[in-house]
């Protein structure tokens, strides 16, 4: 029987002041699993109601404006408050100073600002509900951005805010992974999720500027009337695009390339295997960070511009699959011949590589030129984006967060009740979703209060499956409150890993370590280590 | 040229360019359903072979292949490259406009699309082809970006405010087939829905001679009870007296109209005429002005259709003048 560590992080030192003033990176992240999961549910709120609304044609519970408010909502908050600071800023704090061997990031009070700055972001950005919520769509498209009435202003704000908290994060890893390694740990003996996290800061600090500058001269825009993106004031609203999806593409891979980092971890964990082709997987995430930049014109195939532009990014859209594709082929051989258990961490794994598969492939219809143009703009994107999006990164965030749980908390999670979760989620995420599919390529037009009754059927499916899903999330939020009461105390290393996250006491103390750990195999070692289950043979 | 009948996935394609998208669209299904199988049913296989029953058994630290690394970056780079060429080489088709083609000019705005034909007639919401005849879509915007999507022809194009966009289209098959706006354009973004009617060259030159819709033969109130439709006013305003974007038509004629900053107005011909062409100089009290000036869009004896056709909507108990 494992007991809980006397003293750790959670308990030294005590009082309110003591986590809103914190310099440890394990309670920063913390601070951050609450504020961010509290975003989530909201999004996830909105997202229920968007569904409702749709069951049928015309009016369901909500007006065509407040549709257009809470689609925006959704999409604003799980883009910018949810999914981007997700996996970097909560397990991505919580974990990388852990997994180096390091005592803490680089630069603690750049740390705790950032939560700060995210809390700021938030703020302005919910404000926007308040004062007569935004209604563009979360890319906030001019010159519709420039007219409106809503307060697109506050939301923008809120992200350009948003922007510098994730920088911060960024650069804090960077110089983290760069400097504080322990000894002995070179580059190639690195954990995966490490070089994910790295790819990702990467993208972080060299996109989300571009961003900000996007929004600030968006609020200019409004505020000033200078002529930038509306053609009334002789700007062109097709540069807002190209502006916008410069950063909102590589974006994207700030939202997945953590989840691969997570994947790569709890494959190999949960097969007992070293991972099939380290190196190919390190490097595919940089190469993916690199191509990311040269890709965002395949927004804009049906924009107007011109022909030979539309080309070079199809061609070049492509080439970021292939990475992708390498991973997952490296996942599924790393699985040859290992030693597999099934716990929750792994089950989600398993989601992801479903899920991300199907969200992978149906990119190359949107990346084919000809196709692309009968499905922009319809629900087949949705489908994809979320397939991509819910299916690759919330599947790895939520595997990252049940393995490294027990480590945060020191506590396990109901193991019955987290299999019944995963179930519910899998089931109630592929009928919601892979439904919308089938409704883009037939035609129907995304963002649309009403619909024809021809797409009825498909719409009603959808939404059964979004209470579905609900359902699932609802049941993980209550066990693992649970847990954190009633859990019985998983040990050291649960799992049987090999990173030095679990070589510590769970939950760990202070300053992580008592004594800064040495390099003596690689992450992945199985064929020649083995570190027993702390929990005993019991599962 | 090519018909397909539509599938589980796509809907019957009437364009001369549908056939060759869709032959893509199931290339790319079928060679991705096949990897997909193969992946999972990998997957599915490893995890039932080597699941771990008790302890955890020895595994091998074999962590490369090169030969199998080779073919698995090797085969996918192939299968892309063609999907690319082939995507590339069909949406040159649909860039290059045939010299034949008759040009119809687009007008998209909040939240109708207008059609105005080289032999001066014009129409709203509903766009008239013959079959089996290239037709060039010249298209703008009055005010934000719309995009005009046909799902049977597999074309869309934005449309916008500070230049022209073209796209164009061969029907196939004669009929009525949706037209969407498919970029978010504001409250009436999804009622901005108009019909493309393929029609015969026979039938397309007979109506050319007519003049689209004359209203020849109707009252006024008959030809504004059509025109309610045709020209989208029934996206924003009901007959039934339930509100809309804009204010019923039901019961308001000869009423005493609260506008906007607290004066009221009756509303009489005088005011439906300056509320159709310039419609945001007195804003019904609760309203936003979002609705487009019809300036230039309805000839007078249109508009005197609609003011007949708003007239006639009173109840027989008539509840009107105040």
């Amino acid at each position: 029987m494992n007991n809980l560590p006397s003293s750790s992080y959670l308990n030294r030192p005590q009082g309110i002041k003591s986590w809103l003033l914190t310099l440890d990176h394990k309670r920063i992240g913390l601070l951050y699993l609450f504020s961010v999961m509290t975003a989530f549910a909201l999004g996830g709120v909105f997202a229920m109601l968007i569904l409702l609304e749709l069951l049928s044609p015309g009016r369901e519970i909500i007006d065509a404006d407040t549709y257009h408010q809470f689609f925006t909502l959704h999409g604003a908050i799980m883009i910018f408050l949810f999914i981007i600071p997700s996996i970097p800023a909560i397990l991505g704090n919580f974990v990388l100073p852990l997994m180096i061997g390091a005592r803490d990031v680089a630069f603690p009070r750049l740390n705790l600002a950032s939560w700060y700055v995210y809390i700021l972001g938030s703020l302005f950005a919910l404000y926007s509900i308040i004062a007569g919520a935004v209604d563009t769509g979360w890319t906030f498209y001019t010159p519709y951005s420039v007219e409106t009435t809503t307060s697109v202003i506050s939301m923008t704000l809120g992200a350009f805010i948003l922007g510098f908290s994730s920088i911060f994060t960024g650069l804090n890893f960077i110089v983290t992974i760069h400097k504080l390694r322990a000894p002995g740990m070179s580059w190639f003996k690195m954990p995966l999720f490490v070089w994910g996290l790295y790819a990702t800061a990467i993208i972080q600090v060299l996109a989300t500027p571009v961003l900000g500058i996007t929004l600030l001269l968006l609020i200019i825009e409004r505020v000033a009337g200078i002529g930038i993106f509306d053609p009334a004031m002789g700007g062109d609203p097709v540069l807002y695009q190209h502006f916008f999806w410069f950063y909102s593409h590589p974006a994207v891979y700030i939202m997945i390339l953590p989840g691969m980092g997570i994947i790569s971890e709890l494959i190999s964990v949960f097969s007992h295997k070293k991972i099939f082709g380290y190196k190919a997987i390190a490097f595919s995430s940089l190469g993916i960070a690199f191509v990311s930049f040269l890709v965002w014109g395949h927004h804009m195939f049906v924009s107007g511009q011109s022909e030979l532009a539309a080309m070079i990014f199809s061609f070049l859209t492509f080439f970021v699959g292939i990475p992708s594709g390498i991973k997952v082929f490296n996942w599924v051989t790393t699985m040859y011949k290992g030693s597999i258990s099934l716990e929750a961490p792994m089950l989600y794994a398993l989601s992801f590589l479903f899920l991300f598969t199907i969200g992978g492939l149906t990119g190359i219809f949107l990346g084919a030129l000809s196709v692309d143009v009968h499905l922009h703009d319809t629900y087949f994107i949705v489908a994809h984006f979320h397939y991509v999006m819910m299916g690759g990164t919330v599947m790895a965030f939520l595997g990252g967060l049940h393995y490294w749980w027990p480590k945060i908390w020191g506590r396990m999670y109901s193991e019955k009740w987290a299999r019944v979760a995963v179930a519910l989620i899998f089931v109630g995420f592929n009928v919601t979703f892979f439904s919308q599919f089938i409704l883009g390529s037939q035609g129907m037009p995304r963002r649309y209060y009403n619909y024809l009754d021809q797409y009825q059927p498909l719409h009603a499916f959808s939404t059964f499956g979004s209470w579905i899903l609900g359902l699932g999330f609802i049941v993980m939020a209550i066990y693992l409150i649970h847990s954190l009461f009633k859990g019985r105390p998983g040990g050291a290393n649960p799992w049987g890993a090999l990173t030095f996250e679990w070589t510590t006491s769970s939950p760990p103390p202070h300053e992580n370590f008592a004594e800064i750990p040495r390099v003596e195999h690689g992450p992945y070692d199985f064929d020649r280590v083995t570190a027993k289950s702390t929990l005993g043979e019991t599962i | 040229m090519m018909d397909t009948t539509g599938s589980t996935f796509l809907p019957p394609g009437q364009s001369t360019i549908a056939g060759e998208v869709d032959a893509l669209f199931n290339f790319i299904l079928y060679a991705s359903t096949v990897l997909f199988a193969v992946v999972i049913a990998l997957t599915i296989y490893f995890v039932i072979r080597y699941r771990r029953r008790g302890a955890v058994a020895a595994t091998s630290g074999k962590d490369h292949n090169i030969k199998l690394e080779i073919a698995w970056t090797v085969i996918p780079t192939i299968l892309i490259i063609i999907v690319f060429i082939w995507g590339f080489k069909t949406y040159l088709k649909m860039s290059i406009v045939p010299r034949d083609a008759i040009e119809i000019k687009v007008t998209g705005q909040k939240w109708f699309w207008a059609f105005d034909y080289p032999e001066g007639v014009n129409t709203v919401n509903e766009l008239v082809v013959p079959v089996d005849k290239p037709v060039k879509l010249l298209m703008s915007s009055k005010d934000v970006i719309h995009s005009f999507f046909v799902p049977n022809f597999r074309i869309k194009m934005d449309v916008l405010p500070n230049r022209y966009s073209v796209t164009w289209f061969e029907a196939t098959a004669t009929g009525e087939y949706n037209l969407f706006c498919t970029e978010f354009c504001g409250t009436g973004h999804s009622e901005m829905i108009g019909k493309v009617r393929v029609v015969s060259e026979r039938e397309y030159a007979d109506w050319l001679e007519a003049g689209a819709v004359s209203g020849e033969g109707l009252s006024l109130e008959e030809f504004g009870a059509g025109l309610y439709t045709s020209k989208a006013c029934v996206t924003c305003h009901s007959v039934d007296g339930s509100p809309g974007t804009g204010p019923t038509f039901k019961n308001k004629y000869g009423i005493r109209q609260v506008m906007q900053g607290g004066s009221s107005v009756p509303v009489d011909e005088n005011y439906l005429r300056e509320s159709i062409l310039n419609p945001n100089a007195r804003v019904v009290a609760g309203y936003a002005p979002v609705m487009p000036t019809y300036q230039g869009v309805l000839k007078d004896r249109e508009i005197d259709a609609l003011i007949a056709f708003i007239k006639s909507l009173q109840d027989s108990t008539g509840n009107s003048g105040e």
